[in-house]
């Protein structure tokens, strides 16, 4: 291989280079490789020996096999009962002892080679991470060829990597996305950048491949003894790498970009600490708790991916030689499963499912419905071997798991249809494939998904639009393995998500750099908050972490009655101010040096920020022309596109987009005639030209008094920008907002950043686009225009059936997001989602993901209230309620039972609803600020359904008396799971403590008679009465209490990308109230109790 | 036979429908390109919005020659659409001045909501229900003219 080599060092700076030889591709390697896989081989033994750890690693291969062959016989057993096809089994077994056979020997023999040569330095060091994984893909990938026979179906090599999690996964794996290993580490983000370059390199080919099966593994309970297993085999091979890359893959958990960056390098290169990614499953010392956490921190073990295919050659290698010799005629059947529902296995095994998911519930009866752990998605009732492929809930979900056949069926079970996307989540694991030719169907442009079907070797056919196209040459080589002649094992066809990099087609312009501009209100008012101090400095210390490479450009605006601009020329000694006070015609200044590179003016800008909050101290301009800063801003951004990223502080009061105060304080409370909509069309305009000039603007809003978001927020909305609201920020009186500031700065500023992107959905033909909910502006029926994209945002999609879906089985919906990342490369991320195709409605009851609908159904009331009444929107929520609850009585339920019935999937639903009520963006009767609740509704629609639901139905556990029982174990510290109790003030004891976790709040409420241990042990402060009224942190002490809750709150904040903040609630303190109003299930002056609203709907139902 | 304002009126209206069966057809094929993803919706909007308020008065103006020419029948004819335009008109200036400014501009559409299915289809089906109108009236006029022609 071309690639050099050798050492370890090299591969660090590769991404880019390593791409090259790679990408090329599937020919070339194949020539190339051949020697390069014998290097990578051990790597695979690595993998088997993961598997299996007890047996030797010939033994391995045996040891993986037992999970392909029980795979066989489940799968068997399926194809029994409803007479799907039936191939599948035969495929399993090929996959696993092929391959592993060659697994085996060839490590032995080829770890020293390898390690000299370049290329298999990914695969080889790592190689106690990602070639495990990898081998577990080629194992089932190699099966799969060398099976005889025509290949008929695209799924064998499902089938194979299937055979490795088999059963035990569905029914151990609660958790979908575990299985997908997507899991979000919280240090996703910054370590996928990291990741991102080596993933370019051969690296991360591999590790993509990897991450499938590790994670997996976790879940069936071996995956400790895995990590075992998995080391001894690279210590075979080469005793040092492995324990660095166990070293990585720690570091990485940690998720900081940083220290997995530094950590791979510290150890051998970068590509180590890819692998060690993938090597962090294994080393679990604990054994691998079943739970989505476990996985996120496993998470990382995959590998990022396999752009380079070469990497993850390697294991192919091996794979390939020992199906050349076994195989050698090379032409290989594979069955595909039938796509479908699996009716056996809902027969069977699904049995206890279904009865239970249909099971009518007695709400009025029934108290404890709430679940105490977070509710998850429901699976969909696939075959396992396509659901294994499915694409991980938290990325993309569908409001019915189960889609109905006709848009009449639809319209009967009055549940909404619809999509729930996070596309842009930070991954830890994902698969990217760097190939001249993106797969794609010739009349859909639906690119390749795992869910189509091969007719044979040289033909798919799309499964969106049925179309029939051809395989092209390139794509019938798999680099994974080095096969050629399998199409159907190519990653494209193996991952339900999954990235390439674009070619010169889908660039319009060459890729832009990150251009950030900041554009602050310095008016007397802005400067009173002293919010400039907090924002330039957090700023200062972040610069070095803004996402970018040595193109990324920044520049500065500030502005009151005028515009002042900063030239950061080079050579000048200090920042030059120009001031514009023209603000009826805004012109830039000067062309050049307003917005300069980073890197190369980093002294002057860091000069500009420390000296900015001092500059405006004596201001006593109280205007703010924030209108006019806009206009420069979008002028001085608009030849490339980019971030601007605005604080305001008060409604803007001269120039173009002048408001004026709409908000009268004593109708706060009634859902009349408040102005939810804007006053003018400035801002939308301007947001639409921002839009097509690809320059996105974000609006940080700290204000006391009202400042008309509604109008403010066009700007961010409709140029797909986010919005922050800090109500009240001061410097000194709000110490909170200051900290919350400040948290949320940092990641925004380091958070991922995609430009110049567009979003493009699809789906099977006879479904249709209704409606999209987010941050965008909707350029065509399919295509969101996204002119950057965060990976906090998420989207919703109203979904309607256009024409009847008659005899299919399934349906299938992709995403496809292009962009341009910091790094300048254009790169397209794919997500595919299938789901069955049923014709009653009691199938569709069963699928419903109450979650999803309730998240659909808040962004629907937001546009009602929007273009109705507020009072409409709520009416409309508690309808949807009651409409799909008595569709459900009269068309399912065959006994009239009197109380309240309620399909099981959707037995929280009322629960859901009520909690969106009361929740500030639609309840009424209560003194909400019209700008908070306007900020709520944007944060409907731009949040993820996981952050949405947690908003709007907090969770609440009791902290006083965390034991470890049915603790989770990561990386040594112990977390206890606390169950979840309900929203109800009679589950709040006074000798208790309590923690609601609100999403991007926490509330830690204590009790007044709380046990005097908790207070000590935990809070660090003698008594309740000393505890202080703004603590914000719990002290760090050194009791086994403390120790706990600590555990456990980092736990849940590791989870999200943001920084909850932890108030700390005492009965006489100001948060109480809203401690309290999230205590959903009890009755408030002007909101019914859970059991009335219950009782109002079973009224309205049995009418 | 003689040449009476009413058939100046039929002649004239003969014209402006011809041109509004234009407009009708320019409206269908607009949001066909939107529908198709052809076009822009900004640019889009920036086209059609400058055309609906002159369809609404030509339509409007040979309505009142109507009226004065005394074709009541004519006129009852016309009635529905001149009803439905000054609805929309109507509802357009409530949103805009009353709660919802969304556009500065004249128009009717806006191109962050017209991409929405339910308006998009309403707009299609507008435009073919109008073109169905404007040609049958079309031919209406034409007889109308050689009826008023012939018959004085």
């Amino acid at each position: 291989m071309a690639q050099p080599a050798g050492p370890p060092a090299g591969y660090p700076s590769h991404n880019g280079a390593g791409q090259q030889p790679y990408s090329n591709g599937p020919v070339a390697n194949q020539l190339m490789h051949p020697s390069d896989g014998q290097g990578y081989s051990p790597s695979v033994p690595g993998s088997y020996s993961h598997q299996t750890p007890a047996k030797v690693p010939p033994h391995q291969s045996s040891g993986q096999y037992n999970y392909s062959g029980s795979q066989n016989v489940s799968q068997l057993n399926n194809y029994q009962g409803p007479g799907q096809t039936l191939n599948r089994p035969p495929v399993a077994p090929f996959s696993g002892s092929p391959v592993q056979q060659t697994g085996p020997v060839p490590q032995v023999l080829l770890p020293a080679l390898q390690n000299s040569a370049a290329v298999s330095s990914a695969g080889s060091f790592p190689p106690g991470a990602s070639p495990p994984v990898l081998s577990n893909w080629q194992y089932s990938q190699t099966p799969g060829s060398q099976p005889v026979g025509s290949q008929t179906s695209h799924l064998a090599h499902v089938t194979g990597t299937g055979s490795a999690q088999p059963p035990s996964s569905l029914s151990g794996n609660t958790n979908p996305p575990g299985n997908y290993q997507y899991a979000a580490s919280p240090g996703g983000p910054p370590l996928q950048n990291s990741y991102m370059k080596p993933g370019s390199a051969p690296p991360p080919v591999t590790q993509p491949l990897t991450p499938l099966h590790p994670p997996s593994r976790p879940p069936l309970g071996p995956p400790p003894v895995g990590g075992p297993p998995l080391i001894r085999p690279s210590t075979l091979i080469a005793g040092p790498p492995n324990t660095q890359s166990l070293l990585n893959s720690a570091a990485n958990r940690e998720g900081d970009a940083t220290s997995a960056a530094s950590d791979g390098s510290v150890v051998q290169n970068s590509y180590d600490a890819i692998e060690g990614g993938g090597l962090m499953a294994t080393p679990h010392p604990s054994p691998a708790p079943p739970n989505l956490k476990m996985n996120r921190s496993v998470g990382y073990s995959y590998p990022t991916l396999p752009p380079g295919y070469q990497n993850t050659s390697p294991p192919g290698a091996p794979g390939m030689q020992a199906s050349a010799l076994q195989y050698p005629d090379g032409s290989k059947h594979f069955h595909q499963p039938a796509l479908g529902t699996n009716h056996l296995t809902a027969a069977m095994g699904g049995l206890s499912l279904q009865q239970e998911g249909l099971r009518p519930v007695n709400l009025l009866q029934e108290r404890n419905i709430l679940p105490t752990t977070l509710l998850k998605a429901p699976v969909p009732n696939l075959h396992e071997d396509i659901q294994k492929l499915n694409c991980n809930p938290e990325l993309f979900r569908c409001t019915l798991t189960n889609i109905p056949q006709t848009q009449a069926l639809l319209n009967k079970a009055k549940l909404p249809l619809g999509l729930l996307l996070h596309p842009f989540k930070d991954l830890s694991q994902l698969p990217v494939v760097t190939s001249s030719t993106i797969v794609r169907c010739r009349s859909c442009r639906t690119y390749i998904n795992p869910f189509v079907s091969f007719l044979d070797q040289r033909r798919w056919k799309c499964n969106l639009c049925y179309r029939v196209n051809d395989v092209p040459e390139e794509f019938m080589y798999n680099p994974v393995t080095r096969v050629y002649g399998e199409p159907h094992k190519r990653p494209e066809v193996q991952n339900a998500t999954i990235e390439f990099m674009a070619p010169s087609e889908y660039m319009l312009r060459p890729p832009q750099p990150p251009v950030y501009l900041f554009v602050f209100d310095v008016s007397h008012n802005a400067i009173e908050t002293g919010y400039l101090n907090t924002v330039c400095q957090t700023l200062l210390d972040n610069l070095d972490l803004l996402p970018g490479n040595t193109r990324t450009k920044i520049g500065f605006i500030t502005f009151d009655s005028t515009i002042h601009f900063y030239s950061l020329q080079e050579g000048l000694s200090q920042p030059q101010m120009l001031i514009v006070s023209d603000i009826e015609d805004v012109f830039i200044p000067m062309p050049e040096n307003l917005l300069v590179n980073l890197n190369e003016n980093k002294e002057l800008i860091q000069d500009l920020l420390r000296t900015l909050p001092q500059m405006f101290t004596k201001s006593l301009e109280t205007q703010s022309a924030l209108g006019p800063a806009l206009q420069a801003a979008f002028k001085l951004m608009s030849p490339t596109g980019g971030r601007i990223s605005v604080f305001q502080t008060q409604l803007p009061s001269v120039g173009m987009g002048a408001l004026k105060s709409r908000e009268e304080p004593n109708q706060r409370a009634t859902a009349k005639d408040i102005h939810l909509t804007p006053s003018t069309d400035f801002y939308k305009k301007l947001a639409l030209d921002c839009s097509g000039q690809q320059v996105a603007v974000d609006l940080f809003l700290l204000s006391g008094q009202y400042s008309d978001l509604a109008s403010l927020g066009c700007i961010s909305r409709y140029s797909a920008g986010s919005v922050y609201y800090y109500q009240s920020y001061h410097h000194k009186h709000n110490p909170v907002q200051v900290e919350k500031l400040q948290k949320e700065l940092k990641r925004y500023l380091t958070r991922k950043i995609g430009f110049e992107a567009v979003m493009r959905i699809r789906c099977t033909k006879g479904l249709s686009i209704h409606t999209f909910h987010g941050n965008f502006f909707v350029r065509s029926t399919d295509l969101l225009s996204l002119p950057n994209v965060n990976p906090d945002a998420g989207y919703a999609v109203q979904m309607s059936v256009e024409e009847s879906l008659t005899d299919m089985q399934v349906v299938s919906f992709q995403s496809a997001l292009l962009y341009t990342s910091s790094k300048g490369e254009r790169r397209i991320r794919v997500h595919t989602m299938c789901l069955p195709v049923v014709t009653t409605l009691s199938d569709i009851y069963l699928g419903a993901d109450v979650q999803a609908i309730t998240g659909l159904l808040a962004n629907m009331a937001v546009d009602r209230s929007v273009s109705a009444t507020l009072s409409d929107a709520r009416d409309a929520l508690v309808n949807a309620v009651i409409d799909s609850l008595s569709a459900y009585r009269s068309s399912v339920l065959s006994i009239q039972q009197p109380g309240l019935m309620a399909p099981y999937s959707l037995r929280l639903f009322p629960l859901y609803v009520l909690a969106l009520l009361k929740q500030k963006a639609f309840q009424t009767g209560t003194n909400t600020r019209l700008d908070e609740r306007i900020f709520t509704m944007c944060q409907v629609k731009n949040q993820p359904l996981v952050y949405l639901m947690l908003m709007t139905h907090p969770s609440l556990y009791r902290v006083d008396n965390l034991t470890d029982e049915g603790a989770l174990n990561i990386n040594d510290r112990t977390i206890p799971q606390p169950p979840i109790l309900q929203l109800s003030v009679e589950k709040l004891s006074r000798d208790g403590a309590y923690l609601m976790d609100a999403g991007s709040v926490m509330f830690l409420w204590i009790g007044k008679n709380c046990g005097q241990s908790f207070i000590s042990q935990v809070l660090g402060v003698p008594n309740y009465g000393s505890v202080p009224q703004n603590m914000t942190h719990l002290p760090e002490l050194e009791t086994a209490e403390s120790i706990r809750t600590i555990a456990f709150i980092s736990w849940l904040r590791e989870q999200r990308p943001f920084f909850p903040i932890l108030y700390i609630v005492k009965d006489d303190s100001p948060l109480k109230s809203s401690f309290l109003q999230n205590m959903i299930e009890d009755r408030t002056e002007s909101a019914l109790s859970y059991y009335e609203f219950l009782l109002h709907i079973q009224q309205q139902v049995n009418k | 036979m003689a040449f009476t304002f009413a058939a100046f009126c039929y002649m004239l209206a003969l014209l402006l429908t011809a041109a509004l069966i234009f407009f009708a057809i320019w409206h269908i094929i607009a949001f066909d390109e939107l529908k198709t993803d052809y076009k822009n919706p900004i640019d889009q909007c920036n086209t059609l919005n400058p055309l609906v308020l002159p369809e609404y008065l030509i339509h409007a103006f040979f309505c009142v020659m109507f009226l004065c020419a005394a074709e009541w029948l004519t006129l009852g004819l016309n009635m529905p659409l001149l009803a439905y335009h000054i609805w929309r008109v109507q509802r357009g200036l409530r949103l805009r001045y009353m709660s919802r400014p969304v556009m500065s501009g004249p128009g009717l559409y806006d191109p962050t909501t017209i991409m929405n299915a339910d308006i998009l289809a309403y707009c299609q089906k507008e435009g073919w229900c109008k073109l169905a109108f404007y040609l049958l009236s079309f031919f209406y006029y034409l007889y109308g003219m050689i009826y008023v022609l012939v018959s004085s």
